[in-house]
C-alpha cells in the first residue's frame, strides 16, 4: 500500500496562494531548441525528493529515496526497459529449462564494481545468500527463498534451480547485486546496516558511483567512468535534494533550484500553464503503475452479498471521481493491471453509474427504505457503515467524501474516518476491523496477485484484506505462479481481471498519473509505460545548454 | 545555594526515570511496530517469519518491561542505541549530526526575540495605550496569529520566486563547495534568513505581552514613585529601577523555552527543508524508530530539569529576596 505525502495540507495552501498565476494553454512542452543537438557529457541533475533517504544498501532499505539513489549505484542481472519488459542488464543473456525450474545466466565480462575489482557470478551468488540469511533485515527474503541450489559454473556463468517452478525467478534477479569482497564479514555477522557501505562508501556496478551524504539535505552521485556501457551515462552529477514539503519543492521548481520533480494534479493543471514555466521544464503525463481503490470486508455479512458489492459499484461514478479528485490527470481502472500491460484484459469493462440499478440490486438484497425516512432497513437495522482512510492524503480523502454523498443518494449512511498510517494498518487493516476503507496499491513489476486475492493469504499479516475467497482465483494463480512463460500467465490473469471485476472484493477505482517535470536543458526524456527513469543514462544536455560546470 | 542544587538534582534522578518510564510505555502503546512498516508492502509478501526476524533483530518480541529494563541499563552507559531505521546508525550520532543547526537556528532566533520583545515591551508599557502600543499590540497579534507554513510560503513566494533575492530552502547552494571561503559563509547565513525571520515573528508576540504586562505591573509599585520622587530622570527609572524587576518573571520564561531550543519546529524545518531535530524526531515517529524517540525524549527531560534548576538559582541571583538556603 502506498502512503500519501505526509504535508498534503501545506501544498494546498501553496495552491491557494499561487492562484494567481497566469494561464496560458497552447504550446507543447518540449525541450529548448538550440544548434548543437548532439549528446554531451557534463552538468549536474538536481532532483527533488520528498523522502529521505535511509540507508546506501537499498536491499535492506524499503522507502522510494533508498531505491532512487540505490537504483543508480547497484545494477540487477536484469533490469526494466520502456514497456517493462525484463531485459539483461548485469547478465547477457539467460536460457530456463522447458519445465521452468533451471535458470542459466550468462554474465557481462566487462564490469568492474566501483572499486575496481572485477564483477563475476561469486558475487551474484553472494547476494543470494545475503538476501536468504536469516540476519539481514530485508523484506525481499521471499523471492530468493525460492531457489533451491545457485551455483557459479564459471566467473561468468551462473546455474540457478528452483523447487518449484516460480514465474517470479527471472525478474527476482533484478535485485541490487552486491561486491563479496566487501560485505561478506559484515553480512555473516548480520550487521549490514552497519557496514560502511551502507553510510560512507557503498560500492556497487552502477552507472553512478557515491560521493556524498548529508543525511536529511542531499546524495551526491558522480557518473562512473568505468560503467561497462562505453560513453555512458552522459549527465556528470546527480543531486538529491530532501525538501521534505511538497509545496517547497515546487516553489523549487519555479525558482529553478530543482532540475526535476514531480507535480500535483492542481499543480500539473492550474500552476504551471504559465509560458515561463513552460519553457523551462518539460512536463511528462503517463499513467503510474499503481491503483487507488475502495475495499468491502467480506467478513461483513452484507457485503458478502454480491448484490451488494454490485450495487455500491453501480453508484460510484468513477469518472466523476478522476475529474474532481484528480482533476482528470487519471485512467478508469477495471483491475489491478494497468492498460496495456500484458497481464491486463482490454475486454473487462468496469460496472456503469446507474442509481436505478443500484436501488433494484439493493431491494433484491433485501435493503427498503420501510420508514421513509430515506435510509434503507433491513430486519429493522439500518445500512450504516465507515469509510475509513489514511491521515494527510487528500486525494483519497476526498474519494470517500464523494462516495459517502453517493451512497446516501442511494439511502446508505456512510460515515468517515481518517487515521494515522501505522494505526490504520495494525488496528484496522490487520485484524480486518473495518467495514470499509479506501486506499492505493503501487502495482509491482509483476502481475501475480496472489498476496491480494488468494483465499490463503487471510491471516491476519496477509494482505487479502477483502478476505475474498474464489477457489477458480485460487486455481488461476496459483498456476499464474507455477509458470515461466508470459503467454501462458497472460491467459491466467486475463481470466482473474474477469472474474475480480464482476465479484469486485474491492472496486478498483482509477489509475492516477505520474507528472513529472523535467528541466528543459535536459535531452533523451522518453515517457513510457515504463515511466522515465529507466533511461536516466541516456540522458544529456548539449553543451551550450550546461548550467553547473564544475563536478 | 551549593546543598540546595545538589537536593535538586537527587530529586530529579526519580523523576527522570518516571519520565523515562512513562514515555516508554506510552510509545510502545502507540499502535504499529517498526516492523509493521517495514513489512507493509503487500508486494513483498514479506511473510510471518521475515516479520518475527525483524522482530527479534530489534527485541521486539520480549515482554516491555525486560525491553525497558534492558534499554535503561545500556542508557546509564550512556549507550542510546542504535537506530531502527535501515542505516542502523547510533542514536547518539544521528542527533548529534542534527542537533547544531537546530541549535543555531534557534539561539540567534531567541536572541533577536529577546532583542525586540523587551524594548517592545517597556515602550508599549510606558506609553500604554499610544499609538505605538495599539500598532504593537495588533502588529504582534497578528504574528501570533499567522500560521508559520502560510507566513514562510508568502515570503518563499516573494523573496525566493518573485524577486529572487533568498533562496528557498536547504542550508547551502548546490554550488556550495566551489564558493570562496566567504561566499559559503554570505550563502549560508543567506538561507537561514528566511527560517529565522519566520520563526522569529510567530515567537515574538508571547514575548513582548509579557514584557509590556510585567513592566505595567512594575511601574505602579511605590519605590517606582520614589525613584520619581528623588528626582531621577525617566530614563534611570524605566532602564535601571523598573527593567530589573520587570525582567524576573522572563527569566523563568527564558528557562523553560531552554529546552525547545533542541526540539527544533517541525513546520519551519520541513517546509525550509533543513535537516534539524524536529525532523528528525517527526520521522522517528512515523516510523516507530524507538530508539531515536527515546533519545530524544531523554535528552528533552533532562535539559527542561536543568533549565528549571538553572531558572530557579538565576531566581535567587536576580532576586535577593528569593535567595534560599540562607537563614539568619
Amino acid at each position: 500500500m502506498e502512503r500519501g505525502p505526509l504535508l498534503g495540507g501545506l501544498a494546498l495552501a501553496s495552491a491557494l496562494a499561487l492562484a494567481g498565476c497566469g494561464v496560458d494553454r497552447g504550446g507543447a512542452d518540449e525541450p529548448v531548441a538550440v544548434k548543437d543537438n548532439t549528446p554531451a557529457k557534463g552538468d549536474t541533475f538536481i532532483e527533488a525528493s520528498i523522502g529521505n533517504v535511509s540507508a546506501l544498501i537499498p536491499n535492506i532499505a524499503n522507502d522510494s529515496a533508498s531505491h532512487d539513489v540505490g537504483g543508480q549505484i547497484y545494477s540487477g542481472l536484469v533490469t526494466y526497459d520502456k514497456d517493462l519488459k525484463v531485459i539483461p542488464e548485469l547478465a547477457e543473456s539467460w536460457t530456463f529449462s522447458p519445465d521452468c525450474r533451471h535458470l542459466t545466466f550468462r554474465l557481462r565480462k566487462n564490469v568492474r564494481w566501483h572499486d575496481g575489482k572485477p564483477f563475476t557470478a561469486d558475487d551474484v551468488v553472494f547476494t543470494h545468500a545475503t538476501m536468504v540469511n536469516p540476519k539481514t533485515p530485508t523484506a525481499y527474503r521471499e523471492d530468493f527463498a525460492a531457489v533451491e541450489t545457485i551455483e557459479a559454473v564459471d566467473p561468468h556463468t551462473l546455474q540457478i534451480t528452483y523447487k518449484t517452478p516460480y514465474a517470479k525467478a527471472l525478474q527476482s534477479w533484478s535485485m541490487y547485486m552486491l561486491p563479496r569482497h566487501l560485505l561478506e564479514s559484515y553480512m555473516k555477522d548480520g550487521k549490514l546496516r552497519e557496514a560502511p557501505q551502507n553510510r560512507t562508501s557503498p560500492v556497487g556496478t552502477g552507472p553512478y558511483r557515491f560521493k556524498e551524504w548529508k543525511s536529511g539535505e542531499k546524495v551526491v552521485l558522480v557518473a562512473n567512468p568505468d560503467y561497462y556501457e562505453p560513453d555512458r551515462p552522459y549527465i556528470s552529477r546527480i543531486v538529491y535534494r530532501i525538501i521534505p514539503s511538497q509545496a517547497t519543492i515546487f516553489l523549487e521548481l519555479k525558482a529553478k533550484g530543482v532540475d526535476g520533480a514531480s507535480l500535483t494534479a492542481l499543480q500539473y493543471k492550474r500552476q504551471t500553464e504559465y509560458p515561463a514555466f513552460r519553457k523551462a521544464y518539460q512536463r511528462f503525463r503517463y499513467a503510474s503503475n499503481s491503483v487507488t481503490y475502495f475495499a468491502f470486508n467480506m467478513k461483513d455479512p452484507r457485503f458478502a452479498d454480491k448484490r451488494v458489492r454490485h450495487a455500491i459499484a453501480h453508484a460510484i461514478n468513477k469518472q466523476e471521481l478522476i475529474d474532481h479528485v484528480i482533476l482528470g490527470l487519471g485512467r478508469n481502472a477495471t483491475g489491478p493491471y494497468l492498460p496495456g500491460a500484458w497481464a491486463h484484459n482490454g475486454e473487462v469493462k468496469s460496472l456503469p453509474y446507474d442509481l436505478a440499478r443500484a436501488r433494484r440490486l439493493l431491494a433484491e438484497a433485501g435493503w427498503r427504505d420501510r420508514d421513509a425516512d430515506g435510509f434503507l432497513l433491513k430486519d429493522g437495522k439500518p445500512f450504516a457503515f465507515e469509510i475509513l482512510t489514511n491521515q494527510g492524503n487528500d486525494e483519497r480523502k476526498k474519494i470517500a467524501e464523494i462516495i459517502q454523498a453517493a451512497l446516501r443518494e442511494l439511502g446508505l449512511k456512510v460515515d468517515l474516518r481518517t487515521v494515522e498510517w501505522a494505526t490504520l494498518l495494525k488496528e484496522h487493516v490487520r485484524k480486518r476491523n473495518f467495514d470499509a476503507f479506501v486506499l492505493g496499491w503501487g502495482l509491482g513489476r509483476d502481475p501475480d496477485m496472489t498476496a491480494l486475492f488468494h483465499s490463503s493469504k487471510t491471516r491476519p499479516e496477509d494482505f487479502n484484506v477483502a478476505s475474498y475467497a474464489n477457489a477458480e482465483v485460487d486455481g488461476l494463480l496459483e498456476r499464474g505462479r507455477a509458470t515461466c512463460f508470459q503467454d501462458e500467465r497472460a491467459k491466467y490473469y486475463h481470466r482473474v481481471h474477469e472474474i475480480l471485476a464482476d465479484d469486485i472484493p474491492v472496486i478498483f477505482l482509477y489509475h492516477r498519473d505520474a507528472l513529472p517535470a523535467i528541466t528543459a536543458r535536459v535531452r533523451g526524456v522518453k515517457p513510457s509505460p515504463g515511466g522515465i527513469m529507466y533511461n536516466f543514462h541516456e540522458w544529456f544536455v548539449p553543451r551550450e545548454l550546461q548550467r553547473y560546470t564544475a563536478g | 545555594m551549593l546543598t540546595y542544587a545538589l537536593r535538586r538534582i537527587l530529586f530529579a534522578i526519580p523523576l527522570l526515570l518516571g519520565i523515562t518510564f512513562l514515555s516508554f510505555a506510552i510509545i510502545h502503546l502507540a499502535p504499529g511496530e517498526p516492523t509493521d512498516l517495514m513489512a507493509g508492502d503487500p508486494r513483498l509478501e514479506a511473510s510471518a517469519q521475515a516479520r518475527q526476524l525483524l522482530r527479534e533483530m530489534y527485541g521486539l518480541d520480549k515482554p516491555i518491561h525486560v525491553q525497558y529494563w534492558s534499554w535503561l541499563t545500556r542508557l546509564v552507559r550512556l549507550d542510546f542505541g542504535r537506530s531502527f531505521s535501515p542505516d542502523g546508525r547510533p542514536v547518539l550520532v544521528k542527533i548529534a549530526e542534527r542537533l547544531p543547526v537546530t541549535l543555531l537556528l534557534n539561539i540567534v532566533e531567541l536572541l533577536i526575540i529577546i532583542a525586540l520583545a523587551v524594548p517592545i515591551g517597556v515602550l508599549s508599557a510606558t506609553r500604554q495605550y499610544s499609538l505605538f502600543d495599539k500598532v504593537t499590540t495588533v502588529f504582534v497579534f497578528i504574528g501570533f496569529a499567522t500560521p508559520d507554513f502560510w507566513l514562510a510560503l508568502l515570503l518563499m513566494i516573494l523573496f525566493g520566486v518573485q524577486l529572487g533575492w533568498l533562496p528557498i530552502s536547504g542550508l547551502r547552494s548546490m554550488n556550495w563547495e566551489y564558493l570562496s571561503f566567504w561566499h559559503q559563509q554570505s550563502d549560508f547565513v543567506a538561507h537561514l534568513v528566511l527560517p529565522i525571520v519566520v520563526a522569529t515573528f510567530g515567537g515574538l508576540a508571547g514575548f513582548s505581552r509579557y514584557m509590556r504586562q510585567s513592566m505595567l505591573e512594575v511601574v505602579r509599585q511605590e519605590y517606582i514613585q520614589s525613584a520619581r520622587a528623588k528626582g531621577l530622570a525617566e530614563r534611570v527609572v524605566i532602564g535601571k529601577h523598573a527593567l530589573r524587576n520587570a525582567m524576573l518573571p522572563i527569566v523563568t520564561i527564558l528557562g523553560l523555552s531552554l529546552p525547545g531550543l533542541i526540539g527544533g519546529s517541525v513546520i519551519v524545518e520541513s517546509i525550509f527543508a533543513i535537516p534539524g531535530m524536529g525532523q528528525l524526531m517527526v520521522q522517528a515517529v512515523f516510523e516507530r524508530d524507538y530508539p531515536v524517540i527515546m533519545g530524544n525524549l531523554v535528552i528533552v527531560a533532562v535539559l527542561t530539569l536543568v533549565a528549571n534548576l538553572i531558572a530557579d538559582l538565576a531566581y535567587g541571583l536576580v532576586d535577593p529576596r528569593i535567595r534560599v538556603g540562607r537563614r539568619r
